[in-house]
């Protein structure tokens, strides 16, 4: 059987929560290989409906690879990637995210020239409707189907605290601001993985733990499981239920915050071989 | 909450329907100029010109300004539209004896043709990324030009008749028409004959259904996917956007609505050559949606309005016409592009903007 990250065994609740649900994806020798690189080597991962887990690693190790490839923004060499079951070859990132995997990006993906509420109600239309020509003639079902995505945007921004935001220009905000927003169009999609890139990147102690608390709550909202990269150890230690570490483009190490903090290869990885060690 | 939702509402509203009420004042204000007889000759044969341009204008920005990327051959569908505007409509003209209808289907008939041409050249080149579309429209548009100077076609009481000249040894004669039958379109020589029904008023409707389609277009869930598209396509797709079926709709409705002005303009003019449609018409298109300010709707109105009386209004001035329209030209790109001008029209935004908050108070400056 392949290596879990799930059960976790340090928080006993969590384990009962997810362990006898079929795991939202599992990853199974996923690999990919630009020219000669290995980037990513035989990926395993499995994570359960409602987990949070962190993927962390030293910088060039692979961590938005493995993002990417979930994504089909690359197609992997090797490996499968179950999304609920079903395996997801052949998808394009358009079909993975309708199949339930939304993301944010490293470095920010938004659509500047357009409104906040814009950003995320664009990322609904998966789930309305409205023709072309009923949008152009302004058939009835264009203002009741509207007006549901306008109150949804505002349920999503609301999460955030950016209810007051819904008119500025996307490109305008704050930097902290434009990755909430960021998490916010990811979540209008209506995953069940949300896969987040370095979401507390740029962000001081209090956004840091403001951010955490919206995560754990996103969770505990809509019941999805998610996958985050982040080098804010402060953040993935006290969040995350399960952690990959991940070098040179592998697994090195799997467990819970309290084993990847004890765990010798994971310390190797990031402080280097000790002299004489 | 209620109250935001409302404001972001009519934000949005009032910029469109002051385009409408702005572009119907003018209509009336013109109309009433040429009954009168108070217009020069000279203008008021520009008025119908400058309805097509301008919605030659609006449906290109659909695809520069929202979609975000550039073609060069507007006028190419332009082309398509005109000419199977003026075989639709020469056809009809026994069957149908309204000279407004025959203009309404004419219109039509190039909008389709036009939208079936868009969707031939948009279908393959919006898969890709990059500057494709614009290699690639630029070369449709002088193939359109090549096709339409070898296209012969006549009409007689047993149908239609349609002949490529390719080898150009070929003429209007080897259609072998009946005697009842007339020749539409001979080759290089364009259309001729044409009967001449576009009116002011077709204009002016045809400039208000552009409007209508492409502002209520942009302010839908496919607009939103469309401007999603322009600003990050790689986020487009991330969220579920389905990339290509959105730059397609937005491209296939500009040409389509191309394609219905170009009709209109066709049958504005007793002859038409092929070549009317080149290089610089697609150009000179292009000049006024950017200098209008991409996705700017009511911008390219202006820009088109301004840019085609201008030359009439020179051309006095002889030789100095040219020199003068690009010295203008090169004035308002770097008026509206200096940081002072910006500044200067965020304030005007930004007062505008005060006055619909407090407009209920009724204190507003």
């Amino acid at each position: 059987m392949l290596s879990k990250l799930i059960p976790v065994p340090s928080s006993g609740l969590l384990t009962e929560r997810d362990i006898d649900k079929s795991p939202i994806l599992e990853c199974i020798n996923l690999g990919i290989t630009f020219g000669g690189l290995k980037a990513v080597e035989n990926f395993n991962i499995t994570i359960g409906r409602t987990e949070i887990s962190g993927l962390i690693g030293p910088n060039g190790a692979g961590k938005t690879t493995i993002f990417n490839l979930l994504t089909k923004v690359y197609q992997p060499t090797t490996g499968t990637v179950l999304l609920d079951g079903k395996d997801t070859h052949g998808m394009n990132t358009m079909q993975v995210n309708r199949a339930g995997i939304a993301r944010t990006f490293q470095n920010i993906r938004l659509f500047t020239n357009m409104s906040v509420e814009d950003n995320v109600k664009c990322a609904m239309d998966a789930s309305l409707r409205c023709s072309m020509a009923g949008s152009i003639l302004r058939l009835p079902g264009f203002f009741r189907e509207e007006k549901a995505a306008h109150d949804r945007a505002m349920e999503l921004l609301e999460i955030f605290g950016m209810q007051d935001l819904a008119d500025a220009k996307a490109g305008s905000l704050p930097y902290g601001a434009q990755r909430r927003l960021e998490i916010a169009r990811a979540l209008a999609t209506n995953p069940s993985l949300l896969l987040l890139d370095e979401p507390a990147a740029g962000m001081n102690p209090s956004e840091t733990a403001e951010l955490m608390e919206t995560i754990r709550k996103i969770r505990d909202t809509f019941q999805i499981a998610v996958l985050l990269i982040e080098h804010d150890m402060s953040l993935v230690m006290n969040i995350c239920e399960g952690i990959a570490v991940l070098n040179f483009g592998r697994v090195i190490a799997k467990g819970t915050p309290e084993e990847i903090q004890s765990n010798p290869m994971v310390i190797e990885a990031y402080l280097g071989k000790q002299k004489g060690a | 909450m209620t109250k935001r939702k409302k404001r972001s509402l009519k934000k949005t509203t009032v910029v469109d329907f002051a385009t409408y009420l702005g572009v119907t004042v003018l209509f009336v204000v013109m109309y009433s100029l040429q009954s009168s007889g108070s217009l020069t000759r000279s203008l008021s044969g520009l008025l119908i010109p400058i309805c097509c341009y301008m919605s030659m204008a609006v449906s290109l920005n659909l695809t520069v300004g929202i979609l975000g990327e550039l073609s060069l051959g507007h006028a190419g569908f332009m082309s398509v539209g005109a000419f199977s505007g003026i075989i639709a409509a020469m056809s009809l003209q026994d069957a149908i004896p309204s000279a407004g209808l025959r203009l309404a289907i004419a219109m039509v008939v190039g909008a389709i043709f036009a939208a079936i041409v868009g969707f031939l050249v948009g279908a393959p080149v919006l898969r890709l990324q990059g500057d494709y579309l614009a290699i690639v429209t630029l070369a449709f548009g002088e193939i359109i030009k090549e096709l339409m100077n070898c296209l012969i076609v006549g009409v007689d009481e047993r149908g239609m008749h349609l002949l490529f000249n390719l080898t150009g040894s070929k003429t209007a004669d080897d259609l072998h028409l009946s005697e009842t039958g007339t020749a539409i379109i001979k080759g290089a020589q364009g259309a001729v004959g044409i009967k001449t029904i576009s009116t002011f008023t077709a204009g002016f409707v045809l400039v208000m259904v552009t409007l209508f389609v492409v502002l209520n277009l942009v302010r839908s869930r496919q607009g939103r996917a469309i401007m999603a598209i322009r600003d990050n396509e790689i986020a487009a797709q991330s969220i579920g956007l389905h990339v290509t079926s959105y730059k397609l709709m937005a491209f296939v409705t500009s040409a389509a609505l191309a394609g219905a002005a170009g009709a209109l303009y066709g049958l504005n003019y007793s002859s038409l050559q092929a070549t009317k449609f080149n290089f610089n018409t697609s150009i000179l298109i292009l000049v006024f949606v950017v200098l209008g300010g991409l996705g700017n709707i009511w911008g390219s109105l202006v820009a088109a309005a301004a840019l085609t009386i201008l030359p009439e209004a020179l051309r006095g001035m002889d030789d100095l016409r040219m020199l003068i329209y690009s010295i203008v030209l090169i004035l308002v790109m770097l008026a509206t592009n200096a940081p002072s001008m910006k500044a200067f029209f965020s304030r005007v935004q930004a007062a505008f903007g005060k006055k619909s908050h407090e407009g209920g108070k009724g204190n507003a400056v």
